[in-house]
């Protein structure tokens, strides 16, 4: 730990907030262990439930506060899934809804002080990218068969570049889970790192002001990259959908 | 923190040089495990089951509100809204095409109201000059009725005049010749006055 050479006692550990811990003690972590991953996951359900359940049990033609924000996400995710994957892909959209209004609750979440942010870990983020992939793959081959193959035979290409073409498009169509697992987490864990580099530095009498300034305006940051990382997630999601219902370029 | 809580207990075991020498080397593995961890709690794949164990948990917990409960009462509050203001905008549509109506009936109601009152002025005009015309003609004959009545009476006024004016003009003649001292013959007198208005007329 080179922030330790600081001397003066400044502790400064901004990986600590992502070690996964028993929430009842102990040390190992098994399978069913109640960590708090569960802690937080479970919240997360908690507040989804609060808005897109409870914030609607009005059913209201006017809408309460909750019931807008509610209806705004619907239509939010609604018309990305229409506009980007086309109409045919609304039978989705109950999934789409769920990945967003998961990362979207889970990023914010992880902007509570003292909280732990379930989406900047890769195991999490890796499961979502490739229950994405896996299902686009799967919807892809159901829908047209053999003809999703299209997909890496590029045939606006002329000819002689096709196999070079088709080698270049499998490779980024593998690459896909990776790229979309570790945006969303690295995203989450580098601000989240930062804000707690410069908390440790707020001890320094002499840079403080600067410090908090710093966490400030990174915090305003990190807000807009919860929601644009929750957004960019799911209109990729839309993307590779499109692809997987419509292949021919 | 694993590592930490592991030291002591290596250093607790002191049985047998086997045994310390393993439990070392389980400390060192678990503080390697722990700096890792320390580093980047990301890559501490002990953890991923768990991890991915509650993820898939919420995930399915989300998804099951979402699509039992949540999504389809936001479509049907949506839905609702929609057919609302579209029935709304109809249902103005219509009233709007219903004033216009009633003002084109109000129109009408007015121009007819307009020739009506015409057609009564018209009318009233006739009778009044009906009735004027048929009062003009009465006047009329009664002024002609009048008119001779009044020339009768005026006729007979004259002769009754006439008659007078004979009789006054004998009685004056006679009293002239009789204060000219000379004897009166009335007959003679009446027969010179008949003979002079007679002669003047």
């Amino acid at each position: 730990m080179a922030e330790e050479a600081h001397g003066g006692g400044i502790q400064i550990h901004p990986m600590d907030q992502f070690v996964v811990k028993p929430l009842f003690g102990g040390d190992s972590v098994g399978m069913l262990t109640p960590t708090n991953v569960t802690l937080w996951l479970a919240i997360a359900v908690g507040v989804i439930t609060l808005l897109l359940v409870v914030g609607t049990r009005g059913r209201a033609i006017i809408p309460s506060r909750a019931q807008s924000v509610a209806e705004l996400a619907y239509g939010f995710v609604y018309k990305m899934v229409e506009d980007v994957a086309g109409k045919d892909a609304l039978v989705f959209f109950p999934y789409i809804m769920t990945l967003f209004m998961f990362i979207v609750t889970a990023n914010m979440l992880g902007l509570v002080p003292m909280s732990f942010t379930t989406t900047s870990h890769i195991a999490v983020t890796a499961v979502l990218a490739l229950a994405v992939f896996i299902t686009v793959t799967v919807v892809g081959f159901v829908k047209n068969g053999t003809k999703f193959l299209e997909l890496f035979w590029v045939k606006s290409a002329p000819l002689p570049l096709r196999p070079v073409l088709a080698v270049i498009e499998l490779i980024s169509y593998f690459v896909r889970p990776v790229s979309h697992s570790i945006r969303l987490g690295g995203n989450m864990m580098a601000g989240h790192a930062v804000i707690k580099v410069f908390a440790g530095f707020a001890a320094i009498a002499a840079v403080a002001p600067f410090s908090i300034l710093a966490i400030v305006a990174i915090y305003g940051l990190e807000l807009l990259v919860a929601f644009v990382q929750a957004y960019v997630f799911t209109i990729l999601t839309c993307v590779y959908l499109k692809d997987a219902l419509h292949p021919s370029h | 923190m694993a590592g930490e809580s592991q030291a002591p207990e290596a250093g607790a075991h002191t049985e047998g040089a086997m045994e310390a020498l393993h439990d070392a080397a389980q400390g060192g593995t678990a503080a390697a495990h722990a700096t890792e961890a320390a580093g980047m709690p990301q890559l501490d794949f002990a953890t991923f089951p768990n991890q991915i164990f509650w993820l898939i948990v919420a995930i399915l917990a989300i998804y099951f509100i979402l699509t039992r409960i949540a999504l389809p009462r936001i479509a049907g509050v949506l839905a609702e809204r929609k057919g609302t203001i579209t029935n709304d905008i109809a249902a103005a549509e219509e009233l709007k095409l219903r004033a216009v109506e009633a003002e084109k009936a109000y129109h009408k109601a007015l121009a007819e109201a307009r020739v009506e009152a015409q057609k009564i002025a018209a009318e009233a005009r006739a009778a009044i000059k009906e009735d004027l015309d048929e009062a003009t003609a009465k006047a009329d004959a009664e002024i002609s009725a009048k008119t001779a009545e009044s020339a009768e009476r005026i006729a007979e006024i004259r002769d009754s005049a006439m008659a007078s004016v004979d009789a006054v003009a004998k009685d004056t003649a006679a009293e002239i010749v009789t204060s000219l001292g000379r004897p009166v013959d009335a007959g003679a007198v009446a027969a010179a006055v008949e003979a002079q208005i007679k002669g003047d007329a």
